[in-house]
């Protein structure tokens, strides 16, 4: 499926960018970041706040200039003469960004729809994001998740080769969440490339072809969500809780069990094989008569790989 | 090819660039309607100050003045000879009375006719009651059979273009350009900076020259609008009318109109928030209100502060519309301030394109 729209830079790559750099004032924002992302794949940016996913999306939407390093979009570079054209070709939307009150979503539809010349009819962009009970509403009326639809909307006017979704899903409900990843989704099903940046690793674990987890400007780690589960070893999590104290190295040399760290009050293990694991690390606080306070499994996440990496959640981060 | 890829429908093509304008123009002009507020002081509010200052300062007709007779012995023949004149409204007063009377404004001079010769009471030192006194002096000694010698003929009749009026309706004109021209191209701007509308907007491939045209024609037509509402209601209401030439007229409004939309656009091209827009346009805005004649004629300023006066482009807007409307002054007539006012725009808009902050 990738194939169809492979060829825009013939080298298969939508996006690239070597070597960029961005301070400002005191802050390093980016901070010496390589990226490859090829046409059709939908590639997350997944970091905690702060850690220039921002910044990054906006230099590679020609919004905002790196004081070092490329940049090469669809085969092209800002500021050569070809911008307008280049942007008739992507679609953006800003986090943030607030659309007039008192238009309504087709005037708005129809407004952003004005300065592409190629797309659909905004009445069938509206279809799409499923508002058309709402096209005569003003924006004002609408809630949180059909402003994000929209805002999404005005950035599919133009069925863009390449989508930069900045934060798509951040404050939304779980129900306005659901209903933009089917829209991202089916936008996938085209052989779009899709660059979202998002604090939610359920979303780029549910969303994403590929993601680079970003931390402090830099790229901490790249691949498929799997991959990287696969690069802590293991693929399950134990987290407990005793009545006592305990140290982590007393438990990581268990059987089933390849790291171990404090995380909160207790201590959670990266785990290979749970049914191994278990019985082993019962057994080891039975001997130091510790008894367990909690005890909780789950699946390695990608949350699970940040903190394993940077020894923070995302949240805290 | 992707068959999957829902094909373009709909509009596509060349047609669209030219809309791109069209479409932010309604945008802007349909968000002003919805607006309530902004329509009202848009339109309603120079109207209600055009009639509020036109009743006050209104032409009343020739006023009469009114004198006190005090009642007694030889009050009725007097009455009967000061009530043949005019000019004057006779009240009869109780003797005891008369000093509240006079004291209170209710009676401009009192004659006591008691007395022969009668005796008039007044206050010289006022304009209203030295009047008084002359009619009432002139109407005693007609009665007592005075003629005049010369035989003076009056011409009373009203000249349009010289009442107060005549001078404000062009003031509220040019006040009401200044204002909406200039808060018509900042507010938008700078909600929009604030709201990263316009940084959105400049992640399409729109023209950032159709985004600010877009403004500036948005105002051209509400401001056909407001001069006519003003205009009209001069017209119906007071009988103001333009005496010069239409064109030349036109040619300030638009001009005056595109000057201020520049000097607008300048003022908020950096600025970052509504707050700061607002402190700025009224810094701007002030001197103006008070320096350039819209309510009183700007040449009571003194002689040394006159060259500031008459170089701003209020002044000059309100110059030249007072010259064509009460003057008939024709395109030549108002040249020089039309210059004026081009180079205002132009240098004003220049500065703003290079200043202004897209993001």
């Amino acid at each position: 499926m990738n194939l169809a729209r492979a060829n825009h830079s013939g080298n298969g790559l939508a996006l690239a960018c070597r070597g960029l750099v961005k301070r400002y004032s005191d802050v390093v924002a980016v901070n010496g970041l390589d990226l490859e992302i090829r046409a059709g794949e939908c590639f997350g940016l997944l970091g905690p706040n702060g850690a220039g996913k921002t910044t990054t999306i906006e230099i590679l939407e020609g919004l905002n200039v790196a004081d070092a390093g490329s940049v090469e979009v669809l085969g092209q570079c800002w500021g050569a003469g070809h911008d307008r054209a280049l942007r008739q070709r992507l679609g953006i939307q800003l986090q943030e960004t607030k659309l007039t009150d008192k238009l309504s979503v087709l005037e708005t539809v129809t407004l952003f729809r004005s300065f592409y010349d190629h797309g659909p009819t905004p009445e069938e962009v509206i279809r799409r994001v499923q508002l058309e009970e709402k096209s005569n509403a003003w924006v004002v009326k609408l809630s949180g998740g059909q402003r994000q639809r929209l805002s999404v909307a005005c950035a599919m006017v133009n069925d863009p080769e390449v989508l930069f979704l900045d934060e798509p899903t951040t404050g939304l409900d779980p129900q306005s969440r659901r209903q933009l990843w089917e829209l991202i989704e089916g936008y996938k099903r085209l052989g779009r490339t899709v660059l979202l940046t998002t604090h939610y690793m359920d979303e780029a674990q549910r969303l994403c072809d590929r993601v680079a987890i970003m931390d402090h400007g830099q790229i901490i780690a790249l691949g498929t969500p799997r991959e990287l589960i696969a690069s802590l070893g293991a693929d399950h999590v134990v987290e407990f809780r005793v009545e006592g104290e305990i140290e982590p190295g007393a438990v990581e040399k268990l059987p089933g069990v390849t790291q171990a760290r404090i995380e909160g009050a207790g201590v959670a293990l990266i785990v290979r094989e749970p049914h191994v694991a278990i019985p082993a690390l019962l057994a080891e606080l039975e001997r130091r008569h510790l008894p367990l306070a909690a005890l909780t499994t789950h699946h390695a996440t990608l949350e699970d790989v940040f903190v394993s990496l940077t020894g923070r959640t995302l949240r805290d981060a | 090819m992707p068959d999957h890829a829902p094909a373009p429908s709909g509009f596509t093509g060349k047609r669209l660039s030219d809309r791109a304008l069209w479409q932010l123009s309604r945008a802007r002009m349909v968000g002003f309607l919805r607006e309530p507020e902004a329509v009202f002081w848009t339109f309603a509010f120079p109207l209600l100050m055009a009639l509020a200052l036109g009743i006050a300062f209104r032409n009343q007709g020739p006023q009469r003045s009114r004198v006190g007779v005090e009642i007694g012995p030889g009050a009725d023949s007097v009455s009967v000879a000061l009530s043949r004149s005019k000019d004057i409204e006779v009240v009869r007063v109780p003797a005891d009375e008369t000093d509240a009377a006079l004291r209170r404004g209710k009676i401009a001079v009192l004659v006591r006719a008691g007395q022969s010769p009668p005796r008039v009471v007044y206050d010289p030192s006022r304009p209203e009651t030295r009047l008084a006194f002359l009619v009432t002096v002139d109407a005693l000694e007609r009665a007592a059979g005075r003629t005049d010698r010369v035989g003076v003929v009056s011409d009373t009749r009203a000249r349009p273009g010289s009442r107060y009026i005549d001078f404000l309706i062009p003031g509220l004109i040019g006040l009401n350009l200044l204002g909406t021209g200039m808060w018509g191209v900042g507010f938008p701007i700078a909600g929009a900076r604030q709201q990263k509308l316009l940084k959105r907007m400049i992640a399409t491939p729109m023209r950032r020259r159709d985004y600010l045209w877009s403004l500036v024609l948005a105002r051209a037509v509400w401001l056909l609008l407001e001069v006519a509402t003003v205009l009209g209601f001069g017209v119906i209401a007071f009988g103001t009318y333009v005496r010069g030439s239409w064109l030349a007229f036109a040619l300030v409004v638009v001009i005056g109109a595109f000057a201020f939309s520049a000097l607008g656009l300048l003022v908020v091209s950096r600025a970052r928030t509504i707050e700061a827009v607002s402190g700025l346009m009224n810094f701007v805005m002030m001197p103006m209100w008070l320096l350039s004649g819209s309510f009183f004629s700007s040449e009571r300023f003194p002689a040394v502060m006159q060259p500031l006066v008459q170089a701003l482009p209020l002044t000059l807007v309100n110059n030249g519309l007072r010259a064509i409307m009460n003057e008939s002054a024709g395109l030549a007539g108002v040249a020089p301030q039309l210059i004026a006012l081009g180079a205002w725009g132009v240098v004003c808009f220049a500065l703003a394109l290079r200043l202004f902050r897209w993001e």
